[in-house]
């Protein structure tokens, strides 16, 4: 693979969208897809599964202790009395930070995520760096996002190997007694329940 | 013909910083979002499952050159061509010539939200108990297999402790090759990263990953 590596990234991009279009086009005229099921699998995607839903998730178990503990309990089905369910959420296993623990969800094998609670991954969590780096340094990857824990603190990688789906409740932050649960949600970033950030403080939001 | 995975990367050196992203940004240019689509939809086809899927994308040999949707794309032909459904002759010409094999399902637009909502579960109901209890020390599988696994190498040989038994699933590697479901025990374990990192790893550093019975021993 001598090829023009210099000025790959235009060329190739053109080609990948050739490809596509070509495959979409031969799928469709085999009648093996349904093109209006295509936009509205983008469409859910773009517009309804996202992290939005693990925020609320999280919020709520903050306010209400029963609900907090189902989740920790039975992740799949307290989650599901919000209504997220399904494709690779299907056994899902929810992960408390404490003061003396936090937690960090990968996929090293490939890209597991779970899409009901925070939609599609990002970029950086299904590319090598991360995969390759969180189980082993943990720490200095989560220096880069920004978050430095205290040294006694201990770091549980948990890597998706299975059909699994884990997803990480953030700690609290201080300052938000008198807040709400749609107020609290929005303290809760999609990094924070992958283990990758802490949830905003009210003064960051 | 060996099994080569491109795709086993925990621990490896030198692949480069983390590079951070808004968490708005979903698709990054209009095609990713077209192979999604069509992975997915052809997926419901039940032509193959999730597991060959990964096999296909994991054995592509310019994995680690490819964008993430790149990789999709690659093993979403591959599978395509190799089922029959099209040929590469078609995917080159970007046109149907010859006619459609027959598959059991095809995804409609009404279907997609019920579909999505219901998944793929993998749990299953076996005969038999769980070979391992909570907190039997075990250890990993020490030599690489010649297909499709989800034990990675750097897990491979290490000792751990058994967290929580999460029941019986069906097992990616028999899933892969095409043998079935063949469901097994299915176990969270847990490694102090001194076992898996040696004098490098920081104190209250421990990883876990979810492990099928045939991939442990007792320690």
């Amino acid at each position: 693979m001598e090829h023009d590596h210099d000025h790959a990234d235009h060329s190739e991009l053109s080609e990948t969208e050739r490809r596509v279009r070509a495959l979409e086009t031969v799928l469709t005229q085999k009648g093996y897809i349904d093109p209006a099921a295509l936009d509205v699998l983008i469409d859910t995607y773009q517009t309804k599964i996202g992290p939005r839903n693990g925020a609320r998730v999280v919020a709520r178990a903050w306010v209400d202790r029963t609900y907090r503990d189902r989740l920790l309990r039975d992740a799949t089905s307290a989650i599901a009395e919000l209504g997220y369910t399904g494709r690779q959420g299907e056994y899902m296993i929810a992960v408390e930070n404490t003061p003396g623990r936090h937690n960090v969800v990968v996929c090293t094998l490939c890209s597991c995520y779970p899409w009901p609670v925070l939609g599609l991954p990002p970029v950086w969590y299904k590319s090598a760096p991360y995969r390759s780096r969180v189980v082993r340094h943990p720490r200095g990857v989560l220096l880069e996002f920004g978050v430095t824990l205290p040294a006694d603190t201990e770091i549980r990688v948990w890597d998706s190997s299975a059909e699994v789906r884990y997803l990480v409740i953030p700690e609290r932050p201080a300052g938000t007694d008198g807040l709400d649960e749609e107020a609290l949600s929005a303290l809760v970033t999609r990094d924070s329940m992958i283990g990758t950030g802490l949830a905003r403080t009210p003064a960051e939001a | 013909m060996p099994y080569t995975t491109h795709a086993d990367l925990g621990g490896r050196p030198d692949l480069g910083p983390v590079v951070q992203e808004a968490e708005d940004s979903v698709f990054h240019a209009a095609w990713e979002s077209r192979v999604l689509a069509l992975s997915l939809a052809m997926g419901a086809t039940g032509c193959w499952n999730l597991d060959m899927f990964r096999a296909a994308r994991e054995t592509l040999p310019d994995y680690l050159d490819l964008s993430y949707y790149e990789i999709w794309l690659g093993g979403l032909e591959e599978l395509l061509v190799a089922k029959g459904l099209v040929t590469a002759e078609e995917l080159a010409a970007g046109r149907a010539r010859h006619p459609p094999k027959p598959v059991s399902r095809i995804l409609t637009a009404d279907q997609v939200a019920a579909r999505l909502a219901k998944g793929s579960p993998t749990e299953r109901t076996v005969t038999g108990s769980a070979r391992y209890r909570l907190g039997q020390r075990v250890v990993t599988r020490a030599t690489p297999v010649d297909h499709h696994t989800r034990l990675p190498a750097y897990l491979r040989g290490r000792t751990g402790i058994i967290e929580r038994i999460l029941g019986a699933h069906v097992f990616a590697d028999s899933h892969a090759q095409g043998l079935g479901e063949d469901p097994q025990w299915l176990y969270t374990v847990v490694f102090e990263a001194r076992e898996l990192w040696g004098t490098e790893a920081a104190p209250g550093h421990r990883v876990s990953f979810d492990a099928w019975q045939p991939y442990l021993e007792p320690a």
